[in-house]
């Protein structure tokens, strides 16, 4: 490195370590097609997820398309507002912009008819008794307070059934894809079934494994 | 170097606001227009790229999402580049160069909308000196047309030329947003809007998306009758400091223009991502251009600019041409980052 000369005025000055620049940019944001219709549906106390096809996945909530076949997700069907949860995390910290008494839990939740799970809280149940598998229902705000907004669920809470002891999270046989594939693998064509083609996987797994 | 050519292109058209839809759903009819063009699907891809950033809409890792609109899914080989989508054409192109894959799907999109476009692009800047400064795209470009003027090299009429004859050429492209016909001298009387550029020198707003699908060789043959090969491509970079450029002139834009081959031979059309009025003199300069070759035939970014997508579509609408017949030989150029500091040159031909 060339040694740097700096102007006499600058001389003896005390250097500048670092510098902070505050940036701010503000968005007009729209949550497109797909995800209103959600949200109208969520006016109406109703939870309606959407597919591609009579025979594809049923997505909660829908983004608009199918990652599965790369296809707009025209088709709607009200999913129930009971579900199973397929995992949790308890949270101890507070944290910025939230403003959930600790310790709470929050958890993906299946709900019976779709095959994406959302992630929401659970409430009336004490933390450490949330568990995977359990049976839970949506509890809604007052009719009153109802928005185009998931808020508009309060929460979920137990429903007393037994727990569900086959639950399943989706894509756990052939892994989340997040470090975690069965056996370290990867899944590939020869594993896992084309939902286009219908070809490739194992039959064990519904075509899954 | 591996026979690679441009076999299908599809784009939405540009608009100021799709607010109806979000990125994916944008998108989709662009990436599926273009596969179901050579009867193609996912399937018959070995290499998908695309090109966007999170940044325009202000939503993060929505080119995660947007890869939904592919069908990623049994895992498929796949990169994005935080850029204008002709450099994921390029990535995809090294890629098949490498000979162990035939095909790759190429898209970009952009909902410019959402931000204050001029505002959002400051975040491009140097982080350190020029960024917290918030010096906008508009204002950035009217320094170099302003630098362009000085030196002599053109007048405020030259770049009233270029906007009247891209608006009207605009006017024969369905896809076009910003399309009228107006004499440079008419646009001349207007006011400045950031001087010296004065509204008809700057490009729209846009919302949209493109897909071009590549194909290697014999795969090209048997999708289409002429494939529009991709004979030369390069990429150049210029330092981020604007004063350690001289901004009348675009070396990166020449240098890639010699090692593509762009003065090989006739060259038929030209597409080029200017998205200023004066930025195409600069370009028709650095590229060697002379009055044989028909100049942004679509209107280019003058008429639509969606932001990573507008250098895609000008590979997009040289390979259409050459496609269809009305050209033999084009050149596209590319831009990204402020006052054509970086620049991409692709050269295509069809079978003699």
């Amino acid at each position: 490195m060339p040694e740097i000369q700096l102007p006499p005025s600058l001389q003896g000055v005390e250097p500048v370590r670092s510098v902070r620049t505050p940036a701010r940019l503000d968005y007009t944001f729209t949550p497109g097609e797909a995800t209103s219709r959600f949200l109208k549906g969520i006016t109406q106390k109703k939870i309606i997820g959407q597919r591609a096809t009579p025979d594809s996945r049923v997505y909660v909530p829908p983004r608009g398309a199918d990652p599965e076949l790369g296809a707009a997700t025209p088709i709607e069907v009200e999913v129930a507002q009971v579900g199973t949860v397929t995992s949790f995390c308890v949270v101890n910290l507070q944290f910025y912009g939230s403003g959930m008494e600790i310790p709470y839990t929050s958890a993906l939740i299946l709900l019976d008819g779709a095959d994406l799970s959302i992630m929401h809280l659970i409430q009336e149940i004490p933390a450490d008794q949330v568990r995977v598998g359990m049976r839970v229902e949506a509890v809604w705000r007052d009719d009153a307070d109802i928005e185009p907004t998931l808020e508009s669920i309060k929460w979920f809470r137990p429903t007393g059934e037994p727990d569900d002891v086959n639950v399943r999270i989706p894509g756990e046989i052939r892994g989340t894809g997040l470090g975690s594939w069965p056996g370290g693998v990867a899944p590939t064509e020869l594993t896992v079934r084309n939902p286009r083609t219908g070809l490739g996987g194992t039959a064990e797994f519904g075509g899954e494994g | 170097m591996r026979d690679i050519a441009v076999i299908s292109f599809a784009q939405t058209p540009g608009r100021r606001s799709v607010p109806e839809l979000n990125e994916v759903e944008m998108l989709m009819p662009a990436i599926h227009g273009a596969l179901e063009q050579v009867d193609m699907t996912i399937d018959d891809i070995g290499f998908t790229c695309s090109g966007s950033t999170d940044y325009l809409a202000g939503t993060a890792f929505s080119f995660v999402s947007t890869l939904d609109g592919v069908g990623p899914w049994p895992p498929i080989q796949e990169s994005h580049v935080e850029m204008d989508g002709a450099w994921a054409l390029y990535e995809a192109w090294v890629k098949l160069q490498l000979g162990e894959l035939d095909t790759a799907l190429v898209y970009a999109y952009a909902k410019s909308s959402p931000g204050d476009l001029p505002m959002v692009l400051t975040r491009q800047l140097d982080p350190i000196t020029v960024a917290p400064l918030w010096a906008d795209s508009v204002s950035l470009a009217a320094l170099q047309a302003r630098a362009l003027l000085d030196s002599g090299k053109a007048t405020e009429a030259d770049m009233a030329t270029v906007a009247a004859r891209s608006r009207k050429d605009a006017m024969d492209n369905p896809n076009a947003q910003l399309a009228w016909d107006r004499p440079a001298s008419e646009l001349l009387t207007d006011g400045y809007h950031i001087a010296p550029l004065r509204k008809s020198d700057c490009p729209p707003v846009t919302d949209g998306a493109a897909c071009i699908i590549l194909a290697a060789g014999d795969v090209a043959r048997s999708k289409v009758e002429r494939p529009a090969w991709i004979r030369g491509i390069d990429h150049r970079v210029e330092p981020i400091h604007l004063g350690l450029r001289d901004l009348t002139v675009s070396e990166s834009t020449r240098i890639a223009a010699d090692k593509a081959g762009v003065a090989e031979g006739k060259v038929d059309v030209a597409e080029l991502h200017a998205p200023f009025s004066h930025q195409e003199l600069i370009l028709v300069d650095a590229l060697g251009l002379d009055s044989e070759t028909s100049i942004n035939p679509s209107g280019g970014a003058l008429a639509a600019n969606a932001m990573m997508t507008a250098g895609l579509i000008r590979i997009g609408e040289v390979a259409n041409r050459i496609s269809n017949g009305s050209a033999d030989r084009g050149v596209a150029h590319a831009t990204s980052g402020p006052c054509l500091q970086q620049n991409l040159v692709t050269v295509l031909e069809g079978d003699a």
